[in-house]
């Protein structure tokens, strides 16, 4: 199937961002994809707080299944999240798992403001009452197939799509 | 012969000693404890991944860091967990190891954390479980302390970055040491060139060398120019007949004094496993001196647990 053009996705997504964020929005991204972009846009709209990243592994709802992830990264949240707009950013909005995970991991931290959702592409198919407030693009995919965000070697954007590994 | 701690597909099942087990297990291991150190630092110190889960403390020997710290890791992993203070439980009334556990398991384990006098004690725990359930060795007998050993190669690569031209001198009674013997094979299978091993005749074990390390009688010969400098405890409750003159003579010859370890590179690191024996096996002054890392060293060793306990109970 024909992906969309990342780096388009990515200028959509941070021209609809910079009506909702401030100087003072703590954005978040979810490992791997969704940091990559996260430091993108943090650039971009130059959000003077520092960006964090959640790598979601020990809060993933899969690890009776699935186990813990072979390359777990720790986590860095340099704010005080405590009261604070945070924007959770990341590349495929699919089930909502993920950002469960990840909201679940930001409470740990402390009691957010307000947390809002950005991703650059929803592919639909919500397993939980999750939606997101800045879109890239709604892209309908097959089930069973894995789309990503990757780098090439210069740090430009593109779309990948594979074969999901099945479930262990 | 298949390792019993390796399930079909090689990932870990249980851990009983670090001898055999492949590189990259250690490695995950130690970078999954590095994520783990950041949950200690939060607002709220838990994950939620052994959330329903039973850790059992198997304790039949005395204990207080690897008892508290494996405590102190399962809970911050949200498990629950039940501490068997075995000297006033059953097995003091005569049951067997096996029918505790048979008991233990019939209350729903998932984990059991195990030290005991015996060698082999969690190998023999490990082979008699159900395959949900995992086993963790704490320490049997003079045989393995996987975690102390992953803990103290983790306080390593925390102030020596990588292992590479390091040389780390194993100092005291190697006989005796289930550490010395961990931490040896965790640091060859790991790539350290030069690992050395130090202390009177009577307490290195035969054949220490073929571990690959080398091996000095000479304290001060043994510790020129090294980064790392592991002090042994000196085990009396271990030791059956005579095999030192006395504490004050094993000072003297094998304990950790400034002077000694000016041998050593200046920015070498100190560590022990505690419980120390002050004035027996390391100086007062060097214990709590600039080089020691000995207290880190049991705030790293809850991390570490923590990634244990999770690599295991995901597999």
């Amino acid at each position: 199937m024909d992906l969309p053009d990342a780096e388009g996705l990515c200028e959509e997504l941070a021209r609809k961002l910079r009506a909702g964020v401030t100087e003072s929005t703590g954005l978040v991204g979810i490992r791997t994809g969704g940091a990559w972009l996260a430091e993108r846009l943090h650039r971009e709209l130059k959000v003077s707080t520092p960006m964090g990243t959640l790598d979601i592994s020990f809060y993933r709802d899969d690890f009776d299944a699935a186990g813990l992830h072979r390359q777990v990264k720790p986590s860095q949240i340099p704010f005080d999240v405590n009261g604070r707009h945070i924007v959770v950013i990341d590349d495929v909005l699919y089930t909502g798992r993920t950002v469960r995970a990840a909201m679940n991991e930001l409470f740990d931290y402390g009691r957010p403001g307000k947390i809002e959702l950005a991703a650059l592409v929803d592919r639909g198919e919500r397993q939980l009452p999750i939606a997101a407030q800045y879109v890239g693009a709604a892209l309908s995919v097959p089930a069973g197939k894995l789309l990503r965000l990757a780098r090439d070697e210069r740090g430009k954007f593109f779309l990948r799509l594979s074969d999901a590994k099945p479930a262990a | 012969m298949r390792n019993p701690q390796l399930n079909g597909d090689g990932s870990l099942q249980h851990l009983l000693t670090i001898e055999g087990l492949p590189r990259e297990v250690l490695v995950h291991i130690l970078d999954t404890a590095a994520s783990f150190v950041g949950v200690t630092e939060r607002e709220v110190k838990k994950v939620p991944l052994l959330r329903g889960k039973s850790v059992f403390n198997l304790f039949f020997e005395a204990s207080t860091r690897t008892r508290t710290t494996f405590e102190i890791a399962a809970k911050r992993l949200s498990a629950d967990v039940i501490n068997l203070n075995i000297t006033v439980s059953s097995s003091t009334k005569g049951e067997t190891l096996l029918d505790t556990v048979d008991n233990l398991s019939a209350m729903y384990a998932d984990m059991f954390v195990v030290r005991h006098s015996s060698s082999g004690a969690a190998h023999l725990i490990a082979n008699h479980v159900a395959p949900h359930v995992h086993v963790i060795n704490a320490g049997d007998g003079r045989h393995a302390h996987p975690t102390q050993g992953l803990l103290d190669i983790y306080t390593i690569r925390h102030y020596k970055k990588d292992f590479t031209g390091l040389s780390v001198a194993i100092v005291g009674d190697v006989l005796h040491s289930r550490v010395a013997r961990s931490l040896i094979h965790a640091l060859t299978t790991l790539g350290a060139p030069d690992v050395r091993v130090i202390g009177p005749r009577t307490l290195l074990p035969t054949g220490v060398e073929q571990l690959g390390v080398s091996v000095h009688h000479d304290m001060r010969e043994g510790l020129a120019g090294c980064d790392v400098v592991v002090m042994l405890r000196l085990q009396n409750e271990r030791m059956k007949g005579p095999l030192l003159p006395s504490a004050q003579e094993f000072f003297k010859s094998y304990g950790l004094t400034p002077q000694k370890l000016a041998l050593a590179k200046p920015d070498a690191i100190v560590m022990h496993p505690g419980p120390m024996n002050r004035g027996v096996e390391i100086d007062s002054s060097v214990a709590d001196g600039p080089h020691s890392v000995i207290l880190p060293q049991v705030t790293f060793g809850i991390a570490v647990r923590m990634a244990v306990m999770s690599i295991l109970a995901g597999n």
